[in-house]
């Protein structure tokens, strides 16, 4: 066994350490365990281009930017803000738990395609939730913002990963059933896929919990702020 | 009717138009970066047809030109003001209207899956058979620019200059998600995950089930988080040591090890900014001040659900 090609995922792990840029990180481990598993030059160049062309379609995701760009440009953001700010009963928490389900709930349908970062929540959750948050307390710290529209971010992939998995059809539960199924023990996709469905609901409570949480520890902040008067004003 | 290829072209030409507004604001290593990138696009499958013929030389070319973006990325590309602006507004208000292209994406899209068997010119079905999701996307994100451009009433080369300025914001992050991908399949093709699970099959007890349990969660979630994709982990930790060892010597049943373990390798893909579709390049398209924010954000309800998953897997694989 040639443990050398280990050199790779050492690179990896101190470039992100060290901070340094990931995509430069990437290439240097790629050549790291390339060179250290004796590939020749040229076949590796060819297994880097091959694998990249290959892989064009996690890019496609531009192709919405013209639709989003033009929308913002109109005051998209500046208009899901407005129409949040007018929607009394609509707290931060409330926003982004009822995203949470819908998507979760969408997810396990298949229909993963309905929402992403570039699609759903640049447009439209990350502004709603500042909204939202900042209704609460007008003065918000542009920490306390920035931690709201990661937090967005956040619910989104938690929702997609831990939905999608109950879904027969979706990559993950095909490629573990052609796994087992290469090894001898051939199950179908729907004995699979139910077994992640305790942890999609284990999923919602934690990360519901979480949101619930966050908001109220904003409103806790936001006491003494308002008291330090001129400090918030700043 | 409409393949694959034509796809990337689209998403060829809308880098070359950024391309083109780069050079003029005279930005050439940004012009440079797209350029590489466009003409990967553009020549892609001409270069994997090339080298399915025994021609290498084309598909050397693009490995150097992946060093290359990679170099540009790192000491070329800086963040400047002036394209990362946003262009000036109308004064006209179309309100609740600008939701509508937004939302056009998306349910077109589903809609356009769901009615795929039926949509056919003669015998040849319109949208790629193999890629059917994404011959939906692109058409979807076609019409929903015209209706875009119609609701704003903005002119067409609006939506080239929007498009630059989002590329602009998101920067190489945008091009992240396929280099990691490239990385996975060269860590693969060099045995990097048969030596992970012969090292960690090495250190544990292998008559202690909950500690073979542990090693496989564990491995999971961190050979996730190494990878950046719990796809690549999956098949290297289940034939390493599930299989080997929890349904092999103790028994385990494999439809639900398989599946929680796909899900602590999730976990892991909270965790690491490997993972950049997911975790990084959100952080670019929200303009967020640390590349982390997003992990930051997901680390409770990593670890808390690891652990609780950890703790179904006992109690379910097991029976």
């Amino acid at each position: 066994m040639n443990y050398w090609p280990l050199l790779g995922v050492l690179v990896v792990i101190l470039g992100f350490a060290l901070r340094l840029n990931p995509m430069l990180v990437v290439v240097a481990a790629g050549l790291a365990s390339g060179i250290a598993a004796g590939l020749p030059p040229g076949d590796l160049l060819s297994l880097l281009g091959e694998s990249f062309l290959s892989s064009r379609t996690l890019l496609l995701f531009v192709l919405t930017l013209p639709t989003i760009g033009l929308l913002e440009r109109a005051g998209l953001r500046e208009h899901a803000q407005a129409w949040v700010a007018g929607l009394r009963g609509l707290t931060l928490a409330r926003l982004l738990v009822a995203y949470l389900a819908l998507r979760q709930c969408l997810c396990m349908l298949g229909l993963v395609d309905l929402g992403g970062h570039a699609q759903t929540v640049r447009p439209l959750l990350a502004p709603m939730a500042e909204a939202a948050a900042q209704r609460g307390q007008p003065q918000l710290a542009a920490a306390q913002r920035e931690e709201v529209k990661a937090l967005a971010a956040a619910t989104e992939n938690v929702a997609r990963f831990f939905g999608e998995d109950v879904f027969i059809a979706f990559g993950a539960v095909l490629l573990i059933q052609a796994f087992l199924a290469r090894n001898g023990i051939v199950l179908e996709p729907l004995a699979i896929a139910l077994w992640a469905l305790p942890t999609a609901v284990a999923a919602f409570l934690i990360h519901a919990t979480r949101l619930v949480l966050f908001q109220r520890r904003l409103r806790r902040d936001a006491r003494p702020h308002a008291g330090a008067g001129a400090d918030a004003a700043s | 009717m409409l393949r694959l290829e034509h796809i990337y072209w689209l998403a060829a030409l809308l880098l070359g138009s950024a391309v083109v507004i780069d050079l003029r604001a005279r930005r050439w290593a940004h012009a440079a970066f797209w350029l590489l990138l466009a003409l990967m696009f553009a020549g892609g499958d001409a270069v994997l047809a090339a080298a399915r013929t025994g021609q290498r030389l084309p598909q050397q070319a693009v490995g150097a030109g992946v060093v290359v973006l990679a170099l540009l990325a790192a000491f070329g590309l800086r963040r400047d003001g002036p394209a990362a602006r946003a262009g000036d507004r109308g004064d006209a208000r179309p309100g609740h209207r600008l939701f509508l292209p937004a939302l056009l994406i998306p349910v077109l899209t589903a809609g356009l899956v769901l009615a795929a068997p039926h949509l056919r010119w003669g015998d040849t079905p319109l949208l790629p058979r193999e890629q059917v999701t994404l011959g939906a996307l692109a058409l979807a994100c076609a019409l929903s620019t015209v209706a875009a451009l119609r609701v704003t009433r903005a002119r067409a080369a609006a939506a080239l200059r929007e498009n630059h300025r989002l590329l602009d914001t998101i920067g190489w992050a945008a091009v992240l998600p396929m280099l990691l991908a490239a990385l996975g399949n060269v860590f693969a093709a060099t045995g990097v995950g048969e030596a992970v699970a012969q090292l960690v099959a090495a250190v544990i007890p292998v008559d202690n089930r909950i500690a073979c349990l542990a090693a496989y969660a564990l491995g999971m979630a961190l050979f996730t988080a190494i990878m950046g994709n719990a796809f690549a982990a999956f098949p290297v930790l289940t034939g390493g040591i599930a299989l080997p060892l929890l349904v092999g010597r103790h028994g385990a049943d494999a439809a639900a090890l398989g599946s929680l373990g796909m899900l602590a390798g999730y976990c892991g893909t909270l965790l690491t900014p490997m993972a950049a579709n997911f975790n990084l390049v959100p952080a670019a398209l929200l303009e967020l001040s640390h590349p982390n924010a997003v992990i930051r954000a997901q680390v409770p309800t990593a670890l808390a659900l690891f652990a609780v998953n950890f703790v179904l897997m006992y109690l379910l694989v097991f029976r």
